[in-house]
C-alpha cells in the first residue's frame, strides 16, 4: 500500500508545532499501524531526519502508553482496540491519514506525539487505592464476594489509563478514567471502607489539574480500547452525592513512614 | 575465581526462612526514616519493593522509563499467578508447589529460594485481595482456579486475561499511596545508565531525564534493581519494545555477576513471525492448553496443501491430525512445561510437517472445547485473546484453530544474589525477573508473577534491613562525591561517543541482525559449532556498530534513537555472554538445549555429575574474557531424576 501521512510535528513543549506531510510506500496490509511508523521513522533517519517521536511500549493493547488521534479519533478507526493493535489492512491503498498528538489542556504535548499523563498518576495519587500495608492480611477468602460485583469491579478496573476518554471528550473530562477507579474499590467490600474519602479526593484532584466535566455525550465510552461503560460515571456520581452527604471527617494518618 | 557465599540459611527446608527472619537483623522506625533506597523499575517486582520499603519508613527513590509507573511490562502478562492455596482441594501444598517448581526448572535452581517462594505464595494473593485486585470468583464468592503447565492441580489465580495488568495495579496502586505520603519519590521518563560505587558498596545511580536529556546524579544507602530481564537481545520477543538489559549490564561491568545468562524461555503459544517489518512477538496466553488442542498434519502431503492455501485446517479429518503433546507426553498432554512444549512445535515444524505460509506454525485447536462446553464458555474464559488474536491474524478462531509457533518470552538467567537477594557487589540488590534465583533452567507458568510480587512484598523488605542495619550510621550521600562525578562523567562520554559515530545504519537494523544471529544460534537448539559462530559474529557486528551507527537528534532533547542505540550497544555485549555460557554448559537442560546431549527420544539430558551449578559470570575488562565462577547446587531435600512428563 502507498500512503500519504499528515503528522504533526512539535520540537518540543515551548514550540509550536505544524504539520508535516510524509509518504510511505509498499506498506504490508499485515503490518500494524506502529509498524508502519517504524518503517516511515527508518526512513527519516536514513535520510538523516529527525524521526516522529511517539509513545508505545508494549505493543499488545495493555500498557496504555501510545496515544494518538488517527483520522480525528483516538486510536483510530476501529472499536475496542488501541493503536498499537490497529492493523494497515483497514486502511486503502492511496488514502491519507492524520495522526496528532492527544488535545487536552492537561495533556502537554512534549514532542510530536507525545503528551505529558502525569495529571492521570496525580488523580490516583489522591486517592485510587485500598489503604492496605504490605503483610497481616486476612485470608484471601475469608470475604465471599458475589461473582457479578467481581465482574463488574474487573469491567472498571480493565482500564489502562491511556486517556483516549479525555482526548475523545470535548470537554476535556477525566470522569470515565476516574469512574472506573472510583467504581473498582466501591464495588468491593474491601474498598468500601474508604469510599467516600476517596471519590471526594479523587474529584478535588480532577478539578484541581483542570480536566472538564461531563456533559453526558459519550464519546469516552465510544473511544474506550478496553469499552469501560459510561454507566461508571452514574456510579461515581451517586458515590459523590452519598458521599457529600456522609461529609467523611478530614483524616490525620500515622500509617506507614512513622 | 571469587568465592559465592549463598548465605543459605541451616536447618530444615521448611524452617529456613522462618529461621532467617527471626534471626536476622531489624532497623528501628527512627533509623528507617534517615535510610534512603534506591528502586529501579515499576514492574511487580519494583513498585511492590518500592511500596513495601516506603510502608516500613524507609525513604524511597523509584525511577522508569515509561511515562507512568503503571506502565512496566508486567502489565501484559495474561494467564495468572500461583499459590499453594489448595482452595481446590486438589492435593496442593507448598511442599508440591515447590518441588513442581525445582522439577520444572529442571535442577537447576536453589532448594531454599524456591521453597520460600512457595511459602510466601499465599500471602501475595491475600495481599493482592486486600488491595482490591478483582480476580475471578465462583458463584459461591470464593476464588477461582485454573491449571498451567508443569502442574496437576489447580493453583493459578487469576483475573480474566489480565492477570499481571491487575496485580501490577494492585501493586501501583500501593506505590501511589506513598508518593502521596510523600515516601517515595518518582522518577518517571527516567533511564538508569550506570550505578555508583563508592568504596565497593552500590551507593546510587547515574539516569537521564528522557525529557530534557539531563544526566542526573543520585545517591542512596542502597540500590535496588528490579529492572526486568533482556529477552529483547533477541530484537523479536514478547517483551516490550523499551524492555532493556542497561542497568543489570552496567552492574554486571560494576562486579556484580551475572548468573546463568544462557538460560531463556521461549514460550511455546505465540502469534507466529509474519514479516520482515515486524517489531515484536505477541504471547497467547499458556491458559489457553487448558481447552485447546495442539496439533500438526499426520501426513506430509496435507501439510504442504496447506503451506500453499489448497487446503483448510477444518477439512482435515481426525485421523489424520497428530496430537503430537498428547501422543508423546500422556500424563500431562498439553500441559507440560513450556521448554517441552516448545521443542516439540520446533521438532515437528522442522520435520516438515509445520503450518501456516512458513511452514514455522502448528495448530491450537478448541473445536473441541467449544462442543463440549459451548462458544460462551470459551468466550468467558478466553474472549480477550481470540479478539486479540483476530485483530493480529484476521482470523477468526472460534471458527478455525489458532496458529502458534515459540517466541522469546523470558530469562530465568540475570544478576547473581544470594538467599537475601543481594548481588556480588554490596549493597546492589537484585529482585524479580532481574536476578536468575528462582527459576533454574525453565520457569513455570504463571510464577514469574509470584516471583516478582514474592521479592518485592515479602522477602526484600526482610533481608534489606539485615544489610541497612548496619549502615545507620552511615550520613546521607552527597551525589557530589567524586565517585558520582567521575561515573557520570563515564555514562556522558559514552553518550557522546554514540552521537559522534555517524554512521549510515540505523539502530534498528543492528538491532534486528543481533536478533538474527541469537534466534539461529543461541535459540531454541544450540550445538558447539553455532555458538563459536555466534561469538565471532556477535564481535564483528558490534565492531560494525560503533564504527557505523547513525542517530539522529540531540543528546538534550527527547531522543528515541538514542535511548535505542545505548541499549542495543548493551545487548551486543550481553549477546556474547549468553553464547559463552551456553557454549560452557555442556547439557541440555530446561529451556538450554543443546543439540549434542540429548536422549534417543529428544529428550533433554543433564550431566549432574559435572553441571550442576549456577555459572556466575565475572567482568574482566572490556573485550577480555569473562571469568567463570561456578556455585554448586546442592540437592538436600529433594530427589533429583530425570524430568519425566509421559
Amino acid at each position: 500500500m502507498n500512503l500519504t501521512l499528515k503528522i504533526w510535528r512539535q520540537k518540543n513543549a515551548t514550540s509550536k508545532g505544524k504539520f508535516v506531510t510524509y509518504k510511505v510506500n509498499d506498506i504490508s496490509p499485515n503490518s500494524s499501524f506502529l509498524e508502519m511508523m517504524d518503517i516511515l521513522n527508518e526512513s527519516l533517519v536514513t535520510r538523516g531526519e529527525d524521526p516522529v517521536a511517539f509513545d508505545h511500549d508494549c505493543r499488545e493493547g495493555i500498557c496504555g502508553a501510545c496515544s494518538m488521534y488517527i483520522n480525528g479519533r483516538p486510536h483510530g478507526p476501529d472499536k475496542a482496540i488501541t493503536t498499537c493493535q490497529l492493523h494497515m489492512r483497514r486502511f486503502k491503498d492511496g488514502d491519507t491519514i492524520v495522526i496528532e498528538p492527544w488535545r487536552a489542556r492537561p495533556f502537554p504535548v512534549l514532542k510530536d506525539l507525545i503528551v505529558d499523563r502525569t495529571a492521570f498518576d496525580k488523580i490516583i495519587q489522591a486517592g485510587g487505592y485500598i489503604s492496605v500495608n504490605t503483610g497481616g492480611i486476612p485470608d484471601a477468602n475469608a470475604i465471599p464476594i458475589p461473582k457479578v460485583d467481581a465482574d463488574l469491579s474487573m469491567d472498571a478496573a480493565a482500564c489502562i489509563g491511556c486517556g483516549a476518554c479525555v482526548a475523545a471528550c470535548k470537554n476535556a473530562s477525566a470522569m470515565l478514567f476516574v469512574s472506573a477507579k472510583v467504581s473498582q474499590f466501591a464495588l468491593l467490600p474491601q474498598g468500601r471502607v474508604e469510599a467516600a474519602e476517596r471519590v471526594n479526593n479523587m474529584v478535588a484532584e480532577m478539578d484541581r489539574l483542570g480536566f472538564g466535566n461531563c456533559t453526558n455525550t459519550g464519546a469516552c465510552e465510544a473511544e474506550c480500547p478496553k469499552e469501560i461503560s459510561i454507566s461508571n460515571i452514574a456510579r461515581m456520581n451517586r458515590e459523590f452525592l452519598v458521599a457529600k452527604l456522609a461529609a467523611p471527617k478530614p483524616r490525620v494518618d500515622s500509617g506507614g513512614g512513622i | 575465581m571469587a568465592e559465592l557465599n549463598s548465605k543459605i540459611p541451616k536447618g530444615q527446608l521448611a524452617e529456613k526462612w522462618t529461621h532467617y527472619k527471626a534471626h536476622t537483623n531489624l532497623v528501628n522506625p527512627a533509623n528507617k526514616r534517615r535510610l534512603e533506597v534506591i528502586v529501579v523499575g515499576t514492574g511487580l517486582a519494583g513498585a511492590s519493593a518500592a511500596a513495601s520499603l516506603a510502608e516500613m519508613g524507609f525513604k524511597v527513590k523509584n525511577y522508569c522509563y515509561q511515562d507512568s509507573p503503571r506502565r512496566a511490562h508486567s502489565i501484559a502478562a495474561q494467564g495468572g499467578i500461583n499459590a499453594a492455596k489448595n482452595y481446590q482441594n486438589d492435593g496442593d501444598s507448598v511442599y508440591r508447589l515447590f518441588y513442581d517448581t525445582i522439577k520444572g526448572g529442571d535442577y537447576r535452581a536453589r532448594e531454599a529460594n524456591v521453597y520460600r517462594l512457595a511459602e510466601v505464595s499465599n500471602s501475595i494473593i491475600d495481599q493482592c485481595v486486600a488491595q482490591g485486585v478483582p480476580f475471578a470468583r465462583e458463584y459461591g464468592g470464593l476464588l477461582d482456579n485454573r491449571s498451567f503447565g508443569g502442574a496437576q492441580v489447580s493453583r493459578t489465580f487469576y483475573a480474566r486475561g489480565q492477570t499481571g495488568q491487575q496485580l501490577l495495579l494492585g501493586a501501583y496502586s500501593a506505590l501511589s499511596r506513598q508518593v502521596k505520603k510523600g515516601n517515595v519519590e518518582m522518577y518517571a521518563r527516567h533511564e538508569m545508565l550506570d550505578v555508583v560505587l563508592v568504596e565497593g558498596r552500590a551507593r546510587g545511580i547515574i539516569v537521564r531525564n528522557l525529557v530534557t536529556g539531563a544526566i542526573e546524579r543520585h545517591a542512596a544507602h542502597a540500590v535496588v534493581l528490579a529492572t526486568g530481564g533482556y529477552g529483547n537481545v533477541f530484537f523479536l520477543s514478547t517483551n516490550a519494545m523499551g524492555s532493556n538489559a542497561t542497568a543489570v549490564w552496567k552492574a554486571y561491568k560494576r562486579g556484580a555477576f551475572f548468573g546463568n545468562p544462557s538460560f531463556t524461555q521461549i514460550h511455546p503459544t505465540c502469534i507466529p513471525v509474519h514479516g520482515d517489518f515486524q517489531s515484536k512477538l505477541t504471547l497467547m496466553s499458556e491458559s489457553l492448553r487448558n481447552d485447546g488442542r495442539i496439533w500438526v498434519p499426520k501426513l506430509k502431503e496435507d501439510a504442504e496443501k496447506i503451506r500453499h492455501g489448497k487446503l483448510k485446517p477444518t477439512e482435515i479429518a481426525e485421523e489424520n491430525r497428530d496430537y503430537y503433546l498428547e501422543r508423546r507426553y500422556p500424563a500431562f498432554g498439553n500441559l507440560v512445561p513450556r521448554d517441552v512444549a516448545s521443542r516439540a512445535a520446533k521438532e515437528r515444524c522442522d520435520a516438515g510437517f509445520g503450518v501456516g505460509e512458513t511452514g514455522l506454525a502448528v495448530y491450537l485447536d478448541f473445536s473441541d472445547a467449544i462442543n463440549r462446553l459451548g462458544k460462551s464458555v470459551i468466550e468467558a474464559r478466553y474472549g480477550n485473546l481470540f479478539q486479540m488474536y483476530e485483530k493480529i491474524v484476521d482470523e477468526d478462531p472460534y471458527k478455525t484453530p489458532m496458529m502458534i509457533y515459540p517466541a522469546v518470552h523470558y530469562t530465568m538467567g540475570g544478576l547473581w544474589v544470594d538467599y537475601e537477594l543481594m548481588t556480588s557487589i554490596p549493597g546492589l540488590f537484585a529482585i524479580g525477573e532481574a536476578n536468575f534465583s528462582d527459576h533454574g533452567a525453565n520457569r513455570l507458568g504463571a510464577s514469574a508473577l509470584m516471583q516478582g510480587l514474592a521479592d518485592g512484598y515479602f522477602v526484600l523488605p526482610y533481608t534489606i534491613q539485615n544489610y541497612l542495619s548496619d549502615q545507620i550510621r552511615v550520613p546521607k550521600f552527597s551525589p557530589d562525591l567524586p565517585e558520582f562525578k567521575r561515573t557520570e562523567a563515564e555514562a556522558t562520554e559514552r553518550l557522546h561517543k554514540l552521537m559522534n559515530v555517524k554512521g549510515n545504519q540505523t539502530v534498528d537494523s543492528f538491532h534486528k541482525r543481533l536478533g538474527h544471529i541469537m534466534w539461529e544460534y543461541v535459540g531454541m537448539a544450540r550445538n558447539e559449532a553455532g555458538l563459536k559462530k555466534a561469538i565471532t559474529d556477535i564481535q564483528v557486528l558490534r565492531a560494525e556498530f560503533w564504527k557505523d551507527v547513525k542517530i539522529t537528534g540531540e543528546l538534550n532533547e527527547i531522543n528515541p534513537e538514542l535511548e535505542k542505540a545505548g541499549r542495543v550497544a548493551d545487548f551486543l555485549e550481553l549477546g556474547e555472554l549468553m553464547a559463552r555460557d551456553a557454549l560452557d554448559r555442556n547439557e541440555s537442560c530446561g529451556g538450554h538445549f543443546r543439540e549434542e546431549y540429548q536422549t534417543p527420544e529428544g529428550e533433554a539430558l543433564r550431566d549432574d555429575q559435572n553441571l550442576m551449578y549456577v555459572s556466575a559470570w565475572e567482568f574482566s575488562g572490556e573485550n577480555q574474557e569473562p571469568v567463570l565462577n561456578k556455585e554448586p547446587l546442592n540437592y538436600e531435600f529433594v530427589e533429583v531424576k530425570q524430568r519425566n512428563y509421559k
